[in-house]
């Protein structure tokens, strides 16, 4: 057979044409006739065997096309010739199919040219799988109908006998596995074109499974069907054939606990708000303060952190979120809550078709060292999420296939405004709720040992709040800030002195850019060199200059007066420098000292401005307690008074 | 086999009891409660040592005929108490150990969960589960 990268020739037996087959096609059409085959070989031909006709039927009514288009491909490609679905035939005949999809007519000649793979019900991924387009997208809508078909797959053909097929050909060494994913499919198309390179007649179903088995580094033979299903899952479009049989229904397009991409994305915006940095995680009482607002009673809660936190830290990373917020989600939307977490909902790193599976491996390694079990999970946390942008990318490109429908009603369908919050505002998901226990096989391996076992206890056994983390004023949930602020401001408003505002950089003429104008500025930059002169016609400016509100004019001329107290010895100082500059170039040093003088000014007004707001949120505290005060008052007169009048 | 573990709290109360069988419940019941006397007397007698050097694992707290009560105490004061069968001879000393560092491990993970307050009963699903196999298998 040929070993061109484009090239295959058409088996034996078959319609003698050369049939040009890109690397893409290759491998779904062997897939496809893998798919077809069943273990027995119809027809006994070793080299070659056929595929089951009634498979073959049914491949062909799932591509859609009208009943006559199938004869007349069946006929075509040869099969009615030669009474079998051979290899070449079942090629042929896939080729016309896809012929017949883009609309060409059903000739021998239209296959000659490269055309997309045919499509077989209702897949909605566009198969324009051209072999030279190495883009990822590409490579995952490649994968989807692999998915799709190895789901058919499953049911059908006898997975046991497909693992490890006695015919299987030697891997060629051209599917070298590079690990990253972002080749993954490359390598997935490498290997299937590997295997089917080395001919026609050999090929059997190179297992399917090894080949969408994760374990790029592996043989052929070391495909796992857990994985693959898994992987399945994941990367599956929603679109989904309904011939396939009802297998998981996670794989179904309304999979409830699948997160789409605009979801996705607002768990992602959501973590943000309360943690800036998606790498770090959550602290459990910000997240407590944060999911009770979903008004959800506590034991669901409970039981969707449960769920959830799967290193059992106490704290979340950002797919841990993703997943908990899913599941408040859906619990809002009605669906029960499943006992453990669905596989779509998994951290990426325990998925079971986690495309890194040497991470698996690392993973459980860090987890056999004896470290104290927090530490321990929090260290797994951060090296698992450091890579987490990378499976983020991964999982975007699968769920970026063209949504369904029923997303998109889905969508529509909007839940009101579910809680107070924002936050948990209009996400909807789909019907059906899987079962599924990758949750179980989530790698916990504590270290037994009895040592480390007690060091683990005692840094674990601790009152509830988590173990101290060094972010520890991620919170947003409270406005931290402000209550310093409040209690600040209520301080000094009862001492009558505003605290200092943080420390001002030294600046020249700083009590000047307590004003608004600039333009104030350089007639007053020009009074620079006698500051002293200049810090009274300054105040006074200053004074005219305040605010409306009079008792803040009071204050903030207080303040005023101590931050030029306290900047007139660091002015003075750089007042001194100023004479020095201004004989330098005196035409561009002054444009220049007008920028910096008006950047000085810009920055002044925002920190006066940040002043004054803060001003105006402390004495709306006071007005709100002067309101309180009076309406007790209020009251008070109202009891005494029919006694009064008595 | 362990046909009951507890989760007793510090103020001896309990958090979580599971028995194996439906029936005699109350009979396990009421074996925890008395051999909390005998948990507490051996933490009293270790008591004086350190904390670090008092063992977590009490050991076999007292035997009867029919069955055999183990005993744990973890940091907080927090106690586990299994009650295994005394027919089944094959369970050794550590296998039990084992078993309640199991246990220990799925109680910090229940405490682990913000939205579980300390003293209350757990109803954590995973906890749940983890006992029942864990019961089960050593059946």
């Amino acid at each position: 057979m040929e070993q061109g990268p484009g090239g295959a020739a058409a088996g034996p037996g078959g319609a003698g044409l050369l049939l040009p087959l890109s690397d893409a096609e290759q491998q779904r059409y062997s897939e496809l006739f893998s798919l077809c085959c069943s273990p027995a070989p119809e027809g006994g031909s070793a080299p070659a065997p056929a595929a089951g006709g009634s498979k073959v039927g049914d491949l062909f009514r799932a591509s859609q096309l009208p009943a006559d288009t199938l004869h007349q491909i069946t006929e075509l490609c040869g099969a009615k010739r030669v009474g079998y679905f051979g290899p070449a035939q079942f090629y042929v005949a896939l080729k016309l199919i896809a012929a017949a999809q883009s609309g060409l007519p059903i000739r021998i000649e239209s296959i000659k040219s490269e055309l997309p793979l045919p499509r077989f019900m209702a897949l909605k991924n566009d198969n324009e799988m051209r072999y030279g387009n190495a883009a990822e997208i590409h490579g995952v809508k490649f994968q989807i109908p692999h998915a799709t078909l190895e789901k058919n797959s499953f049911k059908r053909a006898d997975e046991g006998d497909k693992k490890q097929e006695t015919k299987s050909p030697p891997v060629s060494p051209m599917c070298s596995p590079p690990a990253s994913p972002s080749n993954y499919q490359r390598i997935l198309l490498n290997y299937g074109y590997g295997k089917s390179r080395s001919g026609l007649e050999q090929q059997h179903g190179v297992p399917y499974e090894a080949r969408h088995s994760t374990n790029l580094q592996d043989g052929p033979a070391t495909g796992n069907y857990g994985s693959k299903s898994a992987l399945v899952h994941s990367s599956l479009s929603r679109s989904l054939s309904v011939e396939r049989e009802p297998q998981d229904s996670s794989n179904y397009p309304d999979d409830p606990w699948r997160i789409t991409e605009e979801q996705r994305e607002y768990y992602i915006n959501q973590f943000k708000s309360l943690q800036p940095d998606l790498n770090s995680f959550i602290s459990g009482s910000v997240a407590k303060n944060f999911f009770t607002k979903s008004k959800l009673p506590i034991p669901e809660l409970s039981h969707i952190w449960e769920l959830s936190d799967v290193d059992c830290d106490g704290a979340l990373t950002l797919p841990e979120f993703c997943a908990a917020f899913h599941l408040i989600v859906a619990r809002k939307n009605g669906y029960p809550l499943p006992d453990t977490l669905p596989e779509t909902l998994l951290p990426d790193y325990l998925q079971p078709a986690s495309l890194k599976p040497k991470r698996d491996c690392a993973l459980l390694d860090s987890y056999s060292e004896s470290l104290p079990v927090s530490q321990q999970t929090r260290d797994f946390n951060r090296t698992e999420v450091r890579k987490l942008p990378e499976d983020y990318s991964y999982i975007k490109e699968f769920t970026l296939v063209d949504h369904l429908a029923i997303h998109t009603y889905l969508w529509n369908f909007l839940v009101g405004y579910l809680f107070l919050s924002l936050p948990f505002v209009h996400l909807t998901v789909s019907l059906i709720v899987q079962e599924s226990n990758t949750l179980k096989a989530r790698p916990r391996s504590r270290s037994y040992s009895s040592t480390s076992i007690e060091d683990a206890m005692k840094k674990g056994e601790e009152p509830p709040t988590p173990p101290p983390r060094p972010q520890k004023a991620h919170s947003r949930a409270s406005s931290l800030d402000l209550n310093k602020i409040f209690q600040q401001n209520t301080q000094a408003v009862k001492s009558g002195w505003l605290p200092p505002p943080p420390a001002l950089p030294p600046r020249p003429f700083v009590s000047q850019t307590e004003q608004v104008s600039e333009i104030e500025l350089q007639p007053q930059m020009n009074r620079a060199p006698s500051q002293t002169e200049g810090s009274s016609p300054t105040r006074k400016e200053i004074l005219l200059t305040q605010p409306p509100s009079k008792p803040i004019r009071r204050k903030f001329r207080s303040e005023n007066q101590m931050l030029e107290n306290q900047e007139l010895t660091p002015t003075s100082s750089m007042t001194s420098s100023l004479p020095a500059v201004k004989p330098h170039l005196p035409a561009q040093k002054q444009s220049s000292k007008q920028k910096r003088a008006i950047q000085t000014a810009i920055r002044k007004n925002k920190e006066a401005n940040a002043v004054l707001a803060r001003l105006n949120s402390e004495l709306q505290q006071q007005l709100k307690e002067v309101h309180k005060e009076r309406i007790a008052l209020e009251t008070q007169l109202e009891q005494l008074r029919p006694v009064t009048v008595l | 086999m362990a046909v009951c573990i507890a989760v007793i709290a510090k103020e001896n109360y309990p958090l979580y009891i599971q028995s194996i069988t439906t029936e005699n419940e109350l009979k396990f019941h009421y074996t925890v409660h008395t051999s909390l006397d005998v948990v507490d007397e051996k933490i009293s007698a270790m008591g004086k040592a350190l904390v670090d050097q008092r063992e977590l694992y009490l050991g076999l707290l007292y035997p009867t005929e029919d069955y055999k009560v183990y005993g744990y105490v973890t940091n907080s004061k927090v106690k586990f108490v299994m009650v295994a069968d005394s027919s089944n001879t094959a369970l050794r000393d550590n296998e039990i150990h084992s078993m309640f560092q199991k246990l220990h491990n799925s109680y910090i993970d229940v405490m682990c969960n913000p939205f579980y307050n300390p003293g209350d009963c757990i109803h954590s699903r995973a906890f749940d589960n983890m006992l029942t196999s864990m019961m089960m298998q050593v059946c």
